[in-house]
């Protein structure tokens, strides 16, 4: 039993997730896949692209019911930021952010634009925004839910490399700040090492968890030694059988 | 251009009126004549207006309930299945065949003749919406499950806004469609309107009098494209990037 105010774990138990090819048969995507974050956690699921990690995110979403096995979730409002912004083009950058957040006062909404950098684009509609600053509202739109759970599938990618840096310092700013359980999925290492407290690696096709790391907090203060040396351990881990 | 290419048409009439027989192609001084006359009395403003009502009352009925029926097939395919032979039974159908077996069925009344316009357009509503159903995208659906998007905020913000062009086309169509159809549905069973005008018209082999109806009408429905369809899809679509 949590205690009040506590919005509980998630804790994700997929045995089994199946997908008709376009040829016909089935295909297994998922197997065996297991993780569990405690509130205020960050997980990061790392995988070679095509493991089905968007797949997992879209079960731990609640957007695909079809698979053997049980997702528990975290009380409270969902946020999600997917691999492209999927704002509504038909509506400006701040009705996009107000349809997601009703109850989201002015002061909130400055306090949260500002930093973004997205003050002066708030009339503008997402067809008039360069990618960067489409993701950068996809990301707006999720803190502005004030989530107990997020879910972030490559939030940074096909973005240039000081742009994404910066993002990500917003995000493990947001993160940390909040206390928000979050599950981060990506490719790339070293965003995974800058942000998550856990390392779940995953297999090739079909994915299972096979090797877990903690990152010890606070990660602001982690050296470049500690940094390679999870990075050795992730490569370990991706050589086994 | 298109005042241009509307002022050749009236020359062409003009010139066709005089080297032809003023009965059956009168000029359009008599049909002007005529109209004023018609305009005097009353007549034509009251023709117009019961015309116009059953227009807007047929229209939209069948833009309900077609898009309403062509939302739903375009979303669940075992819907599609089941209404599907019906709409192209329906597509197929003459108009002449509904209008009269509604009147036969229901009687020459105002609620048959309604009900013949209205089913006449409903195929090509639904099978309109359909295709802009189907079109939804998906990645959007996700998005509105995810942020939590309760069903009337998914129609109106989510899904009515990529329905837009396909509402505007079937309104497009629709209006041209109903309004020729109405007048038909006079002509057979109805004691008034501009369909039963002309109907008289025709039997007194009155041209310029058929004319003195239909180019009043006609021009009635081009304001309608133009102050109300027209700005509507420029709303619906302001969001879009325009070529600078």
């Amino acid at each position: 039993m949590s205690p009040a105010g506590d919005p509980g774990p998630l804790d994700v138990r997929i045995a089994l997730k199946r997908v008709k090819s376009a040829a016909g048969q089935e295909v297994e995507i998922l197997a065996n896949l297991a993780f569990r974050l405690e509130p205020g956690e960050v997980g990061a699921l790392l995988g070679p692209s095509g493991c089905g990690k968007s797949t997992c995110l879209r079960i731990v979403a609640g957007l695909d019911d079809l698979f053997e096995g049980a997702v528990e979730r975290p009380a409270g409002p969902l946020a999600m930021v997917f691999q492209e912004p999927r704002l509504l083009p038909w509506r400006s950058v701040e009705d996009n952010i107000r349809l997601a957040a009703p109850l989201i006062g002015a002061a909130d909404l400055e306090a949260l634009l500002k930093p973004l950098g997205l003050a002066e684009h708030r009339a503008h509609f997402p067809g008039e925004l360069s990618l960067g600053l489409a993701r950068r509202v996809a990301l707006a739109r999720a803190f502005a839910v004030r989530p107990s759970l997020l879910l972030l599938d490559e939030p940074l990618v096909s973005l240039d490399g000081p742009l994404a840096l910066a993002l990500e310092r917003e995000l493990a700013a947001f993160v940390a700040e909040r206390s928000v359980t979050t599950v981060l999925v990506t490719h790339d290492v070293g965003e995974v090492i800058r942000l998550a407290d856990h390392i779940f690696v995953l297999s090739s096709r079909p994915a299972r968890v096979i090797g877990e790391i903690r990152v010890e907090r606070p990660r602001e203060r982690m050296n470049a030694d500690e940094a390679r040396s999870i990075e050795a351990r992730i490569q370990e881990l991706r050589t086994l059988p | 251009m298109r005042l241009f290419s509307l002022g050749a048409l009236g020359a062409l009439w003009i010139v066709a009126a005089h080297f032809g027989d003023p009965r059956r192609l009168p000029g359009p001084v008599a049909v002007f004549a005529a109209m004023e006359k018609a305009a005097a009395s009353g007549e034509l403003f009251a023709a117009m207006a019961i015309t116009m009502a059953r227009v807007a009352a047929a229209f939209t009925l069948a833009m309900a309930l077609g898009s309403a029926l062509g939302y739903a097939m375009g979303r669940r395919a075992l819907v599609d299945r089941l209404a599907d032979p019906w709409i192209v039974v329906l597509l197929n159908l003459p108009a002449l065949v509904i209008i009269v077996l509604l009147y036969i069925w229901a009687g020459l009344n105002e609620t048959a003749a309604i009900a013949a316009v209205a089913l006449n357009k409903l195929p090509n509503a639904t099978v309109t919406i359909r295709e802009g159903a189907r079109a939804l995208d998906p990645a959007l659906d996700d998005m509105s499950r995810v942020f939590a998007f309760g069903p009337w905020k998914r129609l109106r913000h989510v899904v009515l806004p990529q329905l837009a062009p396909y509402i505007a086309a079937a309104t497009r169509s629709g209006l041209s469609l109903v309004w020729k159809i109405v007048l038909v549905v006079e002509l057979l069973g109805r004691p008034n309107g501009v369909g039963f005008e002309i109907n008289e018209a025709f039997q007194l082999f009155d041209v310029a009098l058929l004319l003195a109806y239909a180019l009043p009408f006609t021009g009635a429905m081009l304001i309608v494209e133009a102050l109300v369809v027209q700005p509507f899809e420029r709303r619906v679509s302001r969001w879009r990037p325009r070529p600078a």
